[in-house]
């Protein structure tokens, strides 16, 4: 019987399915915690930066709630009828049509953000002021977090290294097709009809050329669309069309700021409103928290304040937007036309890794924990060291006119280069991102980007000419900049 | 630039349009009047009418170019670019070229790219016929010479047709002459959308020769967006912002946006067809684009036919050519512009702009050399710039000289294959077709 069993399952496919879906709890998988462990220690081992993240969140709740109350704006109302219908009929059509939104604004901006990051302190970490752990440092990150040095990262990216063929290099129009991409094409083909998720993400780690991307994502992220994914989608839809919430005006905004105004994204102005109003209302989304040092903002019905059986999640999946939050959304428009795919595929990404880029944590690169992806805290450090020790004339020239490289990089950090880099080399990054399960690939672009525009930031005297220099970088090739920086040494 | 005995070059410009001048200026050419002793002329069409017109005698000396060619109406004209294209169809037919070949339903397979078009009034009855075969398709009424959107509206129903006509002749006590004729043509109510937005491309197609016919594709052509979204609802007919993509319409529209002005590159439009549906469909539609316009161009070079555009050897033209994709992935040619706009609407539209001209003055006029129209045309590879050379008679006919097992391929298959076998001039010049 087992045998029979076992074979059918080959035979079936189901073998396979069982396999990615394994592969893809892994990928989340989080070790037992020790017995004796507090769920607070849980999601977050270090008190600092669990009471920083706390007191973040409660900035951004005041805040909220202070926009609510100038604008005597509720933060959920149940639509009318006729509302209802109304929305339903410009579904497709969302941003044609805009709500007033001159009276809202982002609730917070990356460099609020930052600050943060750059006021976390280890109590434990006595500053003797004998210039030894944190003076030697010239950046502003001052949580001593776990980050890799070159060497390690060499090792870890060892499949990008020059001698190997790129995606995105090597397929180049001018290069004739039979150096390398009638091979790539062919070993694609080959490589998704095994449909085998470890598979396609070492494919994935030289790149995957564009029109496989999108099937070999869905593969790596364990995302196939079926009824019951559609019928999910429907329900999170009606969800937006009952209910108005504040947040829906804050997608709206950041929407209306950021894509509606980039020339390669405007397109897709009305499909970041069908994947961010319901992604809005997915609680799966809430999951995260269990394992991030943030925790979802909670409201409470008119009356009960306080009372804990009365609290709900706001919105229902916990995250308030933040200024560029939709440039997560929309190079993966570029990829997916069908909206739910594309809904799912994104939950999917954020659920992973995007979470991450917002959220405070010290995430232990170093513990056997097969998920350690690293927090925006270690990325940011990560930048601070890499730069000061290989770039250390250009560092100590921008910190000798007061201007903190970090504060320049940030932004693209945070946003993992959405909207700064053209569309291609976005999702070329984040190729990588995915083949390597780590963002750490993140701030070694940003440090690539400095070395690359060296000449002119040494020419610079202030923090406005330094930030003009590193304003445009849509021309930028992002795989040989992070080759040049891994491996040229 | 100055010449190797000293001189510099002269220049005359009619329009006064910093794309234009900066570029000039940067090459260190000399303003001149247009009645004066120029090398090179960047006029309007008006201008180059009035120098090629028989009264006026000017002849142009072996130093001197400009930038339309005397009859290039009748490729820019939208009646007679119909006329012209189906003319080139029926010769072909006659020859019994196999590009000629026709489906059961009478269409040809390989030359069918631009929507059925009918002159008004002189074809009313033929529209009529065909109308009646379709009673619920929408048809779009464009006035033949103008340009920029001006004048257009949509019909549905033949009494439309009537009304207008009743209401025209009312006005007029004239003969009907080109400029009271309309071309009526079937609308695309099948458009590609993307972001659920309707768009048409408008690239930039240089010629320097029609006989032999010599021209490029650039690289930096663009998508231009209706800001509202598109809906094939007949009650939005009369909106015709959600019709027309031209942005001197769109500008009106509310929701336009002044920092993209609605304009997405075509390689963004590229990376997203790659991204969506695969390099296949992706190469094959670009392989298309290419074809028509080569043929389009082939129907008013042919030698010795009426309609040909004289190749005078001190013309070169850059063409705006306006495309649409139905959902299909077909593209139809819906018109081509002598005088494409270069007035820039955003930052991104005036770097393009500038490039293209800059690039079509390396191809004209060989960086560092004098201005001689008897150059043999074949510029090298650097000073081709952003443009592709999209076809080059003569190289193509030596090419099938020397590679006789190309002849075979020359009129079967794909049009997509079909152009690369005569077309490939990769091994002449390094030039391909992406």
């Amino acid at each position: 019987v087992k045998k029979d069993v076992v074979q059918t399952l080959v035979k079936t496919g189901w073998e396979r399915k069982l396999r990615n879906s394994i592969f893809c709890k892994m990928m989340s998988y989080h070790p037992p915690p020790h017995y004796a462990a507090s769920q607070e220690h849980i999601k977050e081992p270090n008190s600092y930066i669990r009471r920083a993240q706390a007191n973040w969140e409660k900035r951004i709740l005041k805040s909220l709630n202070s926009m609510c109350t100038e604008l005597s704006v509720p933060l959920a109302r149940k639509r009318p009828e006729k509302e209802q219908k109304d929305m339903l009929g410009r579904w497709a059509e969302l941003g044609t049509d805009e709500p007033d939104l001159s009276q809202f604004r982002p609730v917070y901006a990356p460099k609020d953000f930052l600050e943060v990051i750059a006021s976390l302190k280890n109590p434990n970490v006595v500053d003797c002021g004998d210039n030894t752990v944190s003076s030697c440092a010239w950046g502003i990150i001052q949580a001593p977090v776990y980050v890799k040095d070159l060497h390690q990262l060499r090792l870890q990216y060892s499949e990008m290294a020059i001698n190997q063929c790129q995606s995105g290099i090597d397929d180049g129009p001018e290069l004739p097709s039979e150096v390398f991409e009638a091979d790539r094409a062919k070993l694609a083909r080959k490589v998704l009809a095994a449909k085998l998720a470890p598979a396609t993400q070492e494919f994935a780690k030289k790149g995957i050329p564009l029109s496989h991307r999108a099937q070999m994502w869905s593969q790596i992220l364990n995302v196939e669309v079926d009824d019951v994914d559609i019928l999910y989608y429907e329900q999170l839809k009606t969800g937006v069309l009952q209910h108005d919430l504040l947040v829906d005006s804050l997608i709206y905004k950041d929407v209306k700021l950021t894509a509606t105004n980039d020339d390669q994204y405007f397109v897709f102005e009305d499909y970041l409103y069908q994947v961010l109003l319901p992604f809005s209302r997915d609680t799966t989304i809430l999951q995260h928290f269990n394992y991030s040092s943030a925790s979802p903002a909670k409201s409470y019905i008119r009356g009960k304040l306080g009372v804990d059986e009365f609290a709900v999640n706001y919105p229902p999946n916990g995250v308030i937007p933040f200024h560029g939050f939709s440039m997560y959304v929309c190079p993966l428009c570029y990829i997916y036309n069908d909206i739910i795919h594309l809904y799912f595929v994104f939950r999917e990404m954020y659920n992973r890794y995007f979470f991450r880029l917002h959220t405070l944590s010290s995430h232990p690169q170093v513990s056997a924990s097969i998920n350690s992806i690293m927090g925006i805290v270690s990325l940011c450090l990560q930048f601070e060291r890499l730069l000061q020790t290989h770039e250390a004339i250009l560092f100590f020239h921008l910190k000798s006119i007061g201007v903190q490289p970090l504060r320049l990089a940030f932004k693209w950090l945070i946003r993992a280069f959405s909207g700064y880099l053209s569309s291609e080399q976005v999702l070329l990054l984040w190729d990588r991102i995915l083949a390597f399960d780590s963002l750490e690939i993140l701030p070694v672009l940003a440090v690539a980007i400095f070395t690359f525009r060296k000449t002119n930031l040494l020419q610079v005297q202030t923090f406005s000419a330094s930030e003009a220099v590193l304003a445009d970088i849509t021309t930028l090739k992002v795989i040989p900049l992070i080759q040049l920086a891994l491996f040229s040494q | 630039m100055a010449y190797p005995n000293g001189a510099r070059l002269k220049f005359a410009c009619d329009m006064d349009k910093s794309v234009l001048v900066n570029n000039f200026e940067k090459r260190g050419w000399v303003s001149v009047g247009a009645d004066e002793d120029w090398n090179f002329y960047w006029a309007t069409v008006q201008s180059v009418r009035n120098i090629f017109s028989v009264e006026n005698g000017y002849r142009l000396a072996d130093d001197q170019v400009i930038n339309h060619f005397p009859n290039h109406y009748e490729l820019t004209r939208k009646d007679l670019m119909v006329k012209n294209i189906k003319r080139y169809r029926k010769d072909l037919d006659k020859e019994g070229n196999p590009l000629a070949e026709k489906d059961e339903t009478g269409h040809y397979i390989h030359l069918d790219f631009v929507p059925v078009t009918f002159m008004l009034p002189a074809d009313y009855n033929l529209f009529v016929e065909e109308f009646r075969k379709n009673p619920s398709s929408t048809w779009i009424m464009k006035p033949c010479g103008k340009a920029r959107g001006i004048g257009i509206f949509l019909i549905n129903r033949l009494s439309q047709l009537k009304k207008w006509s009743r209401d025209s002749k009312t006005n007029t006590f004239t003969a009907p002459s080109s400029k009271d004729t309309y071309v009526i043509s079937r609308y695309i109510d099948n458009p590609l959308l993307i972001g659920g937005k309707k768009f048409d491309l408008r690239l930039y197609v240089l010629v320097t020769s029609f006989r032999p016919l010599k021209c490029y594709m650039y690289q930096l052509g663009f998508s231009r967006f209706c800001s509202v979204k598109y809906n094939a609802n007949v009650n939005e007919l009369d909106n015709m912002f959600v019709h027309l993509t031209n942005v001197s319409i769109q500008k009106h529209g509310e929701d336009y946006n002044a920092i993209h002005g609605g304009k997405w590159t075509v390689h963004n439009l590229r990376v997203f067809l790659e991204g969506t549906r695969g390099k296949e469909v992706s190469d094959k539609l670009f392989d298309e684009i290419n074809w028509l316009t080569v043929h389009s161009l082939k129907a008013v070079s042919a030698t010795g036919t009426k309609g040909a555009i004289a190749n005078d050897r001190h013309c070169f033209e850059t063409y705006g050519y306006d495309i649409i994709i139905d959902d299909n992935m077909k593209p139809w040619l819906i018109e081509v512009n002598a005088s494409p706009s270069l007035t820039s609407t955003t930052a991104a539209d005036r770097i393009m702009k500038y490039k293209l001209i800059s690039d079509v003055i390396n191809i004209v006029i060989p960086p560092g050399e004098m201005v001689d129209v008897k150059w043999n045309k074949v510029p090298t590879k650097e000073n081709l710039g952003h443009f592709d050379l999209l076809y080059d008679e003569e190289l193509a006919q030596s090419d099938l000289l020397q590679m006789p097992e190309n002849k075979s391929r020359v009129g079967t298959g794909a049009p997509g294959a079909n152009v690369r076998g005569k077309v490939d001039p990769r091994k002449v010049t390094g030039a391909t077709w992406k």
